[in-house]
């Protein structure tokens, strides 16, 4: 044998001795779990009871649930969330990028919510959005509304109140996100900008946006992805998914079908697949428009 | 002296939108640590207290002997401590073939990692509870650990680590005769130190926070960690909010430290947090 081949022998199996063990996890629990649960969407599947092919079934009886289609809906409206988040996030990146006394302090504290446990601050905002709460007393006394409000029980504000604790959550995680993408952009642009006399908006709209925008396309692929994944908040925040069914999430509704008393797995994997399918295609329009805006814009 | 007075005017107004803003984040914070913190009159009064009389740490006491909250507080530093170290293993062991050695079914390992992020995990979760079923690993600590630790977030942040150090250690650990495993454990491994760390903190933090897995994995309230334990009992105590703010600070407490001493690494090294 060449001393050649024997190293590459050698290097070969070196390189699966250190992959080896991540290699079956990444596999049996991230990348087979994809492919094996559009299988068990044609499945009956109740663990230890039952197993059974049943064709097309699952996928019928989907079309024609209706708490599919609310489900579906409710994730939709979700994603308004998305430019609302990262519009916030962004305006206060580039407030928290000045040279402020107290701006990092700042940065620290809007940074807490991200790393609070989703159920403390759940648990939190259900305290501070009940009936009695916090929030109706300080609207009450302020007079912007007369009666307490019931933000979580009233079906046509659930939802919208679910979705301001998510921005709540959020808004720390994106600015830090932009915050690196305002400090990527060299000084020399923003100086000649200045020279040539540009106003501050103009610098904004000519220098800072097209050069972040990346970071946009980024930010807004992941929160739309997180936002039809919603599950936390809904669980905890109106637990039932909400007075009737105002704030159950395709993930929630999942969650019901697979783990609640029907233990249905194969159904459950099928509105997974369903999920699948529209984070595919919301995260392909979000790369497309950003293309399309990005390619108008340098011709 | 308009431009002066401009910028005056400017500051003044990003200022009060800081304040406002920090107001709108901590507020709710500072709101939980004093109903927290208070033994007499309602949850609900406005303004939240009138004097510091009404303050004290029964509630505190209260909350160790009305539930086995430091048997959830165990529960979950095991889950978080485990986690972390179980992501940084795998991590530092798949970067380092993946940044520093050529071989046959690298590329494809690459793409497979990459795909990870746009492949359709949405229903994951339900195959991996029958994988943990099949495994009989269902109500125990290690069927929430063992799935949740491979992240290409880790594998890319061990991998970008190990591309930074220059040839020349390699070199010299070679000509002093280390082995492979030797020149990882004893030169490489050690070099990564501030990446391994950035990571433990990253994979405790988000062990310690994680709540739908464990939910569903979990069966015997016993084992419960605090996320799941407080989303069990807040119906039960649900008249009883100070006992619950009480355990909702010290569900806090251990990641706000964490993160008070290492801010610069979630603050200036984005993507790692929850969203």
């Amino acid at each position: 044998m060449k001393p050649s081949t024997r190293r590459a022998i050698n290097q070969f199996s070196v390189a699966y001795s250190f992959l080896g063990l991540p290699l079956v996890f990444l596999l049996s629990f991230t990348f087979l779990p994809s492919f094996i649960s559009s299988i068990l969407s044609f499945f009956h599947y109740i663990p230890g009871v039952e197993l059974k092919f049943v064709g097309f079934s699952n996928y019928k009886r989907m079309i024609n649930d209706q708490l599919f289609w609310i489900a579906l809906g409710n994730s939709l409206k979700y994603l308004i969330v998305v430019p609302l988040l990262q519009l916030i996030a962004f305006v206060v990146a580039v407030i928290v990028n000045q040279p402020l006394r107290g701006a990092g302090l700042i940065r620290t504290i809007i940074y807490l919510p991200v790393i609070t446990s989703i159920v403390v601050v759940g648990i939190l905002w259900r305290e501070l959005l009940a009936s009695e709460g916090l929030i109706n007393r300080l609207l009450i006394s302020f007079g912007i509304i007369s009666s307490p409000i019931s933000w979580l029980t009233n079906p046509s504000l659930a939802l919208w109140a679910v979705m301001s604790v998510t921005i709540w959550k959020g808004i720390g995680y994106y600015m830090v996100i932009y915050l690196a993408g305002l400090r990527s952009i060299s000084k020399e642009f923003k100086d000649a900008a200045v020279l040539d006399g540009a106003s501050p908006w103009q610098l904004h709209w000519h220098i800072t946006f097209p050069l972040l925008k990346p970071y946009f396309v980024l930010c807004t692929i992941l929160s739309s992805i997180s936002a039809l994944k919603v599950f936390a908040e809904v669980y905890v925040l109106t637990p039932g998914g909400g007075v009737a069914h105002s704030t159950t999430t395709l993930l929630y509704y999942i969650y019901t079908t697979a783990f609640g008393p029907e233990l249905d797995m194969g159904y459950g994997a099928t509105i997974g697949i369903g999920l699948a399918l529209l984070v595919a295609v919301v995260s392909f329009i979000n790369f497309h428009f950003f293309r399309e805006g990005g390619w108008k814009y340098y011709n | 002296m308009k431009g002066a007075g401009n910028i005056i005017i400017k500051r003044a107004v990003n200022y009060f939108f800081l304040f406002l803003l920090s107001l709108l984040t901590l507020g709710p914070f500072l709101w939980l640590l004093i109903i927290s913190l208070k033994v007499k009159g309602s949850v609900f009064a406005f303004p939240p207290i009138n004097t510091l009389e009404e303050l004290g740490f029964k509630n505190f006491l209260n909350v160790t002997t009305l539930f086995p909250v430091w048997q959830y507080f165990i529960n979950t530093l095991i889950l978080a401590i485990g986690g972390a170290v179980w992501q940084v293993i795998l991590s530092a062991l798949a970067g380092y073939p993946l940044a520093r050695m050529e071989f046959p079914g690298k590329k494809i390992i690459l793409v497979l990692l990459a795909s990870i992020l746009v492949l359709p995990g949405e229903a994951n979760f339900i195959v991996n509870f029958i994988t943990c079923y099949k495994l009989r690993l269902l109500d125990t600590f290690i069927g929430v650990i063992l799935p949740s630790g491979i992240t290409v977030f880790g594998i890319f942040i061990m991998r970008q680590a190990y591309i930074l150090i220059p040839r020349e250690f390699e070199d010299i650990a070679r000509v002093d005769g280390c082995n492979e495993w030797q020149l990882w454990w004893k030169v490489m491994l050690p070099l990564t130190k501030p990446a391994l760390a950035t990571l433990a903190v990253y994979g405790f933090i988000s062990f310690w926070n994680s709540f739908l897995w464990p939910l569903i994995v979990l069966q015997t309230p016993e084992k419960f960690p605090l996320s799941v334990a407080l989303s069990y009992l807040q119906g039960t105590f649900a008249s009883n909010f100070r006992v619950i703010a009480a355990a909702l600070v010290l569900t806090i407490l251990p990641v706000v430290i964490l993160f008070y001493f290492f801010q610069q690494f979630f603050l200036e090294s984005p993507l790692g947090g929850d969203k």
